[in-house]
């Protein structure tokens, strides 16, 4: 049997989630015994369009994305979305509070014209969507078990669950009890809570539970003296994309 | 003579998207330009209206591979905004972090962007099976360079720990300890990189050009990455808050990116700008490699910049050693980093491995973002990149089309680009 082809491909984004793929030092050659890696724009020459799974990472912003996103999806049996540009829009959609024309104007000034640029959408805003790894970026060994999960044919695992479930596995101080907002109850896990274990509060960057018990988490937080309000500044960093939006 | 007519839409093993264009016509070179068409990315707007604490956590997100040069320039900012001055020992251990990113985005360049063409294939993959150690050492200190972000910010993207006016939590001692044991096992393997690159040759090209980087500030005897003046080849120096004398940057619509201009037409930034401007303040065992790689400062052949990471790479590598020793001499302690925010503006430069960048925000006294600026080093490079290519094709035009193909490439890989960075705005105001 011949090996699975993956090919990566970036939209408007950091590269950083690619980079985390790079960043696999220990397990990359292991890797590279499994799967044959055909395209990767970051780190290699080689451009074939015959690939099995396909990893994108980024947003789509500009119409002239679109084309290339649906020829990925003709050629590639599977569509994963990595990282929360991809998957949410992420940071890219903080600035879709502001009307595009509006920000081209301030960026570009009387040369705006000159410039494509609409709402940072991701991308099952166009194409159909298989997975999604989520983050900003990418968990090392989230990608990895995503990777081992598709090659035997399993569906790759969703995490959804609080990110305080993993922070307290690691028996982290718990931040809200010391007064400092965190997004941990809300968010989806998968990460290992690095953010909390590094003593610094979740951001949201993977994204809600699909069922936040917003009740329960409003009593928690009111129990440490905190409001929604408090933690919720921190829903637009990450989370500012709409689903409406999706077809405007 | 063969006329050429290249069109390299977006460029391989470079960061985020950018394009290689063209034509000559009877001999004569019409067109011979790079041109940034990443899509734009808005960040300073999406600072304006963030509290203090956020905008960190925001701007890194501009870049995977600098993600901590990102975050320390925007915390010095932030800092030098609110007149926040961080301890001495924030500021070691912030200068080992940098040390870490430039470990690993200069072997990151080095082995998996630039070497696969010098090695005549077109990624490190291939050489997985036929140069194994290479690539397995090329793996080992990549590594090292995470595993030093790991254990002092996190994670290298995107780093957690960094705040302004310190950590949100401090390294564990043995750890560091620990790494700094494996800088020291890993110099045989950063001697085996420089033998490795001493017998590459790298392309001819000689132009003199304007060399801008942090330089020492006060006599200061530091090869300056963290902290300095901004200096100039032509004989100039500024504070970080004059940045915008520097950079001057302007629209041009072929580009996503601004471009920027000081005295000369273009001007360079990046590990080659460093060395030129900073020679004298390498270790003498970064001033041997060079010798031993037959780098003179200051030189003018940008396909060197390549060669002066080699040598910054043991520099970095023996000056970790040295500074892990500090921060564990001095021990390291609790700090009360509380601060007030409060009204400024401010500006932040750090040499992030591709070059000098620039972070300034205007806080309001709430430590609300006013208006934002990121200036990067690859914005500040494209020009300079497209005089370049414009003295490079006349003296290669007699060559086949895939040799001036991959000559204009590996010029632009010499730069080690981070177009992603690259497409900014600026100038946001909020009335």
């Amino acid at each position: 049997m011949s090996k699975p082809r993956i090919a990566f491909f970036d939209f408007s984004c950091c590269e950083g989630c690619q980079l985390q793929v790079l960043n696999c030092e220990d397990e990359l050659l292991d890797l590279l015994a499994l799967v044959d890696i055909v395209q990767f724009r970051e780190a290699m020459t080689e451009a074939d369009w015959n690939f099995d799974i396909a990893f994108v990472e980024g947003s789509i912003t500009r119409e002239q994305d679109e084309p290339r996103l649906k020829k990925i999806r003709e050629a590639a049996k599977l569509v994963i979305a990595i990282g929360a540009c991809s998957g949410m829009a992420g940071i890219n959609a903080i600035r879709n509070a502001m009307p595009v024309d509006k920000a081209k104007e301030i960026v570009y000034g009387n040369k705006k014209d000159a410039f494509e640029s609409t709402f940072a959408r991701p991308i099952d805003t166009v194409i159909k969507v298989d997975g999604y790894i989520p983050g900003c970026p990418i968990d090392r060994k989230d990608f990895l078990r995503t990777v081992q999960a598709l090659l035997v044919g399993k569906k790759p695992p969703d995490h959804d669950y609080p990110v305080c479930q993993e922070c307290r596995l690691r028996e982290n101080e718990c931040l809200l009890t010391v007064g400092i907002p965190c997004m941990g109850p809300i968010t989806r896990g998968g990460c290992d809570a690095i953010e909390p274990t590094f003593g610094s509060p979740c951001i949201g960057c993977r994204g809600l539970v699909s069922e936040a018990n917003i009740e329960s988490c409003k009593q928690m937080l009111e129990k440490h003296g905190l409001t929604i309000e408090d933690i919720s500044k921190y829903m637009t960093i990450f989370n500012s994309f709409q689903k409406e939006e999706k077809h405007a | 003579m063969p006329d050429h007519d290249i069109h390299v839409h977006y460029v391989t093993r470079v960061e985020g998207h950018g394009d290689i264009v063209c034509k000559t016509n009877n001999g004569v070179v019409e067109k011979a330009e790079f041109n940034v068409v990443e899509a734009p990315r808005f960040f300073e707007a999406a600072c304006v209206g963030r509290a203090h604490y956020e905008i960190k956590d925001i701007v890194t997100r501009i870049c995977g591979i600098c993600a901590c040069g990102h975050a320390l320039a925007s915390l010095r900012a932030s800092e030098a905004a609110m007149s926040i001055e961080p301890s001495e020992q924030t500021v070691d251990l912030r200068k080992i972090v940098l040390h870490g990113e430039t470990i690993q985005s200069h072997f990151l360049h080095t082995y998996f962007l630039a070497a696969p063409d010098f090695l005549g294939v077109g990624s490190v993959i291939p050489l997985a099976s036929s140069h194994k150690d290479v690539v397995v050492r090329a793996l080992k200190l990549k590594k090292l360079g995470n595993d030093i972000s790991e254990t002092i910010v996190g994670r290298h993207v995107h780093p957690i720990t960094l705040k302004i006016n310190g950590f949100s939590k401090l390294p564990d001692p043995a750890a560091l300890k620990a790494i700094q044991k494996r800088v020291i096992e890993a110099l045989p393997d950063i001697e085996a990189t420089v033998d490795l690159f001493s017998t590459i040759k790298v392309p001819e090209l000689y132009r003199e050009t304007e060399y801008i980087s942090l330089g020492p500030t006060n006599g200061d005897k530091e090869y300056p990455f963290y902290d300095g003046d901004i200096i100039s080849s032509l004989g100039q120096s500024y504070r970080p808050s004059n940045y915008q004398q520097v950079c001057n940057e302007e629209v041009d619509p072929k580009h996503t990116a601004k471009l920027c201009k000081h005295k000369a037409p273009s001007y360079q930034v990046g590990a080659l700008a460093r060395f030129n401007n900073n020679y004298n303040l390498l270790r003498p065992e970064a001033k041997k490699i060079a010798e031993k790689l037959n780098l003179k400062a200051p030189n003018h052949n940008p396909y060197n910049i390549t060669m002066a990471q080699v040598v910054e790479a043991v520099h970095v590598a023996y000056d970790l050693i040295d500074l892990i020793d500090k921060v564990l001499t001095k021990g390291i302690k609790e700090e009360n980093n509380k601060y007030q925010p409060k009204a400024g503006t401010g500006a932040g430069a750090v040499e992030v491995p591709r070059g000098i960048l620039f972070h300034s925000y205007k806080y309001d006294s709430n430590g609300i973002c006013q208006w934002a600026d990121c200036v990067i080093p690859t914005t500040q490079n494209v020009r300079n990149i497209n005089e370049d290519m414009k003295t490079l094709v006349p003296t290669i035009i007699g060559k086949s089309q895939e040799e001036v193909s991959l000559l204009l490439q590996m010029l632009l890989r010499a730069y080690d680009p981070c177009i992603s960075c690259s497409t900014h705005l600026i100038n946001v105001r909020f009335e």
